[in-house]
Order: C-alpha cells, then structure tokens, then sequence
C-alpha cells in the first residue's frame, strides 16, 4: 500500500465485564468473566478510500466501530488519525445502523442536523447555522424546508438521509459507518449507497464500513478486513478477496452469498454456527467448523500473516502453502512496509 | 395438472380507519402446488406479509377480508370460525416465523412443544408422540435429537432454534408451510443452512412453501416460483429463473438493479428514486407510476391487469396494449 493512511490501528482489543453480580460471584464461586469482543486487531485505512470490516454477528466488528469513534475507550492498542492539512487531527463521525433509534424523534430536523454545530460553535450566528443546515439537507437529498419536520414524518432512506446530513455537519474526513443500510429496502438501499457514493466523491471522504452483506461490501470497498471472534481472519484488496479467498472461513462466506444472476445453482451447505465469545475455541477459533482443520489448528493459534502481495491472512494451512513467500506481522511498521 | 395445494382468488384485505378504508392487499391472486416453493417478495409495506395471515385468517383486527377466496385442498377457508380455522393451523397449514426466540415458549422443553402440537392434531399417546418429536428434530439436522428433544429454547442457538421452529410447523404432516421471513434473524452462514434445509423438505416430504421474504438473495436460492409485490398488488408473478434474469415489470427490473451485482462491478448501482406510497395515497393507475421510468398516459389512468408475460404474468401497461 504506497497510499497515505487516514486511520491506523495496531494492536487494538477491548475487553467486556460480563461477570454475575458481586454476590451472585461470592455465593457460587464463580470466577470474573470476560469476553474478549475484538482481540490484537491492526489495520490501516487507506486516505480517501474504503475499508470495510465483514462478519457474522457477535464477531467484533461494531465494537471496533465504537473504539475508533471513541465510544468505548480501548483495553489495550492504539489508534492514529492522520493529522489534517492544517495539522488537527482528522475528524471523525458516525452513521449508525437504525435510523429510527439514533434521531431524536422530538426535536426538528433542523435542530437535531445543527446539534454538532451548536456544539462545537463552528458557526457564530443562529443565521450562518440554518444556512449550513439548508446546505446539508440539500446534498443529501432533502430540501431545506424539510428543517421544520420531526423525524416520524420521514420515511426509513430519508431518515439515515437526516443522520448523514448530521454526522457531515462538522465537516468531517473520515466516516464510520456501521451498517448504514441493513434496516432498508433495497431500492432505498441503492439510493443511500450512492448517495454516499458522491459524497465520497465530491468531499474527498473516508469511510470505515461496516456491514454483514458482502454485496453490498464489495460495492463499497476498496479492501475488505473479514473478522471472526473479535480477531481479523484475511485482509485483502476486494477483488482479490472475492476472486481468491484464502481463509476457509472467507471460502465459507462467499459459499454462501446467494447469486440472484444465476438463480437455483445447488451449492455445498457448511455446517457449524459461531461459538460463543465468552468461551472461544483454544487454538484457531475457526478449527471446530474448518475443513482443513489439523491437530496445529486446535492447539495453536495462528499469528497474522503479511502475503506477498500485501493481503494478510491467519491461517496455518495458508502459512505452510506460502510460508516461503510470507513474513510473519513482527511490528507495527511491518504492514505499510 | 395437479390441483395446487393451495390457490388464492381476488383476495382483497381492508382495514377501515378512521375516515376511510385502507386496501392492504386488492386483487392478489396466487397458487401453489405440492413440492413447490412460490416466493413472495416485496419492500415494507408491500403486503407480503399481510398475503401470508390473510391465508391463515391471522389479520389483526379491524383487518378483514373483504373480498376473494382462499382454498386450500379444494376446500374453501376465508369464511370459516376461529374454532374451525384452529384445527386447520398447525394441521394442514405450518407457520415459521421471522424470530424463532418468540415463537417459542421459554417455559417448556421443545420436546414437551412438539409433543403438545402433535397430540392436539394426532391420534398419538405420549409415548409416541416424543418419538415422534425425536423423528422431527432429527429430519431437521438438529446433532443428538434424544438428548435435545429434553432441552429449553434458550439452550438451543438461533439456527438450531429455527430448525426447532420448521420442526413444529412439521409435525402434524402439513400439506401447507407459510414461512415469513424465516432466515432474516439469522447470521448469513446459518441463512444458507436454512434454506437448503426448507427445500430438502419441500423435496422429500412434498410440501408446498409460502416463503415470504424482502430478500431476494433468499428467493433465488430457495424459491420455484416468484410473486412480487408492490403497494397490496402482485406487480409480477412467475417461475424464478424468468423473473430475477428476464424481469418484465419495471419495479422488478429496478429492484434487480439496486442489488449490487457481485459480477461486474459498477460505480454507481441503479435506483429507483422515491419510495412505495402509503397505503392512503395510492395514486391513480399504475401505482408505481410516480416512480417508473417508462411510463406513459394511459399509466396515470387506468390500473393495468396481470398479462401474460413470458412464462409469468406482469401487471404493466407495457407488456400488453403499450402506454399511450
């Protein structure tokens, strides 16, 4: 990768308490208990580009959206925005994934968009602030008198509209965006994709993507990072990922997107279903639903392999295949090398 | 031809409110034979899943059916009682629901919520009817079903709860399966498991499937036939591979499009602009007149009929009599 990166992410794990109560813990014996929801995850996010992070649910990939965004503080790692032209630090927002949960249904449109604004005083006067809310509503869509309405007079696509008007207000370079589209139809779908699309476009964006449907991901990114149990598996350039998966769990997932150009295609069924996070497989977590599980997998757990062509992957079979070809992820500076 | 198991005719659901009367579901006609899945898909608010408890006579009051028949098995059921209507669910129509955590009680044993279904609509003793709970989980891969049949719901997974789910909606032998969104719950892996699971069934044991679903991933995957639906009105029904390859309504056609294709990659997908009008503005015509792309005069005045269209039928002034 010779791009500038906008965010970089070493090492970062976030450990959740999800213990019994205090005496529940002393009347039964019971030991503090953690899950570990995203573990030793490293990634860069390429300036102006897309990276999206796929998986099933409880696989970690939110949290991590709520660590970058400084939601949840880390456990252990570290995050690193690229200082701005004018040397601040990068600005980051957030899109989150219901657009009926994250507006508040009894302020105005106009209120909920200047909110940011009002906030963090980037604009003086109450004049420049509806200016710049009227200038919002219209680059995502909206019209400028469609301020003075509630939410619930919004349809779902023009809600997650109004949440993306907000989360510009700032005027931020970096986007999170945490299935931004799993709570719409399809063909409202297709408008918000391209309506972000543009924005990516015409503002020189950033986005971190989130998203269980690897359609819609491959649409979207230019790399994709797949996680399983709180750990990246394979991070790849898109086409390369979608032409040449090399975890079997990426082989899994894309046995499994149905193909809506050559319906009724039989396929294999895989088996299995994600362990619990609370007591994960020793070893590869992957090992109990892999077909090419061996005594290593159960036993070790496979460091993050850096691929000649700059694809990673963490997978003992891959490393004995391109072993030769590979070179173990030693530090932080091995991955932008 | 096979008498389909199930065949709605006209059926036109309403729901009067105040000032008014809203048309959920107006002039849907569909029919399913033995061993065939028929896909219902749709956006919110399309009436999908209105067509599905319409069949089982499930609407919420003040939701009446105001018009059509519905027969299953040659057998007229829109106008029975609620008791009568009670000894045809679970008998001879299954229901699979969209959450199978609140399709199932928390309180009792799967074995003991087979055992219940199947004794209430087989002659069966106890006994026999946990070996026939046995015999369900095991026919929906559920690993060590003589250990499971005696667990709670909350010991059981999501996928492996849905299995328990399509188990129950099994055991009294339907001719009839109503799934509502059976798969959307589910992580995508677990999807796939599903779906293979319900056409194994469908195969093996004849049974037709009402499968209704926004997702047209899971149509593809699953579906024989295709019935898509737009504002309460089929907007174009036909055999799966003709729908989703060669589509002849408009609506199908952007709805294909807005899907990104996972074969040639595009820059920007193809969207249909707006959304589906409430059921309180539907305009005059065609309802998806104010979004198409093709339309013309005659499109804005009269509501077009369903036409023959390839091996499937669409309602669209432009495959029959043109727009002018």
């Amino acid at each position: 990768m010779t791009r500038p990166f906008a965010l970089r992410v070493r090492n970062l794990s976030r450990k959740f308490d999800v213990s019994a109560p205090w005496l529940n813990r002393v009347v039964e014996r019971k030991p503090k208990q953690y899950v570990m929801a995203v573990d030793d995850v490293s990634f860069d996010v390429p300036k102006g580009g897309c990276l999206s992070l796929v998986g099933e649910s409880g696989c970690g990939k939110s949290t991590v959206a709520r660590l970058v965004t400084g939601l949840y503080p880390p456990s252990n790692g570290s995050l690193e925005f690229t200082p701005d032209i004018n040397g601040a630090p990068l600005s980051a927002q957030m899109i989150f994934q219901d657009p009926y949960a994250s507006l508040n249904p009894r302020w105005k449109v106009r209120d909920i968009i200047a909110e940011p604004l009002r906030e963090l005083k980037l604009r003086e006067t109450e004049e420049e602030i509806l200016a710049r809310v009227a200038e919002l509503l219209t680059t995502v869509g909206l019209s400028p008198n469609d301020g003075g309405k509630f939410p619930h007079e919004f349809s779902g696509g023009q809600r997650q509209r109004i949440s993306i008007a907000r989360a510009l207000a700032t005027e931020p370079r970096f986007l999170v965006c945490d299935e931004p589209t799993s709570a719409l139809d399809v063909s409202v779908q297709a408008q918000i994709l391209n309506l972000m699309r543009r924005l990516q476009d015409e503002m020189g964006l950033t986005y971190l993507f989130i998203s269980h449907d690897l359609s819609v991901v491959r649409h979207m990114s230019d790399r994709i990072a797949v996680m399983y149990l709180g750990r990246i598996v394979e991070e790849a350039e898109t086409e390369t990922l979608f032409a040449n998966p090399r975890h079997p769990y990426t082989q899994l997932l894309m046995q499994t997107i149905p193909n809506i150009e050559h319906p009724k295609r039989a396929r294999e069924v895989t088996t299995g279903e994600v362990p619990s996070p609370l007591n994960p497989p020793k070893g590869c977590a992957f090992h109990p639903r892999c077909p090419l599980a061996d005594a290593r997998c159960s036993a070790e757990r496979p460091a993050v392999l850096t691929l000649k062509d700059g694809n990673r992957v963490a997978c003992h079979r891959v490393e004995e295949a391109e072993g030769d070809s590979a070179r173990e992820l030693t530090g932080p500076n091995s991955l932008s090398a | 031809m096979t008498e389909p198991v199930l065949s709605v005719r006209n059926l036109r659901v309403e729901f009067p409110v105040r000032g008014g009367v809203l048309t959920a579901l107006n002039d849907v006609s569909l029919e399913i034979r033995a061993g065939e899945i028929l896909g219902v898909v749709g956006e919110s608010g399309a009436g999908k899943s209105m067509t599905g408890l319409a069949v089982q006579s499930l609407l919420e009051p003040p939701g009446r059916i105001a018009g059509g028949e519905v027969i299953l098995n040659g057998r007229r059921i829109d106008h029975l009682s609620e008791t009568e209507m009670q000894k045809i669910r679970g008998r001879e129509i299954g229901a699979i629901f969209q959450d199978p955590l609140t399709s199932l009680n928390p309180l009792f044993t799967v074995g003991a919520q087979l055992s219940e279904t199947i004794r209430l609509h087989l002659d069966m003793s106890k006994r026999e009817a946990k070996s026939r709970a046995v015999e369900l989980l095991k026919q929906v891969g559920i690993p060590a079903p003589e250990e499971r049949v005696n667990h709670y719901p909350h010991q059981f997974s999501g996928g492996m709860r849905q299995r328990v789910v399509i188990a129950l909606a099994l055991a009294a032998n339907p001719k009839l399966i109503i799934a509502d969104e059976p798969t959307t719950a589910l992580d995508v892996s677990i999807q796939a498991q599903i779906i293979a699971l319900l056409r194994r069934l469908c195969d093996d044991l004849g049974t037709a499937v009402m499968l209704v679903t926004h997702d047209m991933g899971v149509i593809a995957e699953a579906a024989d036939r295709v019935a898509v639906m737009y504002a309460g009105r089929l907007a174009e029904i036909g055999p799966v591979r003709e729908v989703l390859s060669n589509p002849s309504h408009p609506y199908t056609r952007g709805l294909m499009g807005s899907i990104p294709a996972l074969g040639a990659r595009v820059k920007m997908l193809r969207q249909i602009d707006g959304s589906m009008p409430r059921l309180n503005a539907i305009p005059q015509g065609c309802a998806f007149n104010p979004r198409c792309q093709v339309s013309g005069p005659r499109c804005f005045q009269d509501r077009p009929d369903l036409f023959p269209a390839g091996q499937g039928q669409a309602a669209c002034w432009h495959v029959q009599g043109g727009v002018q």
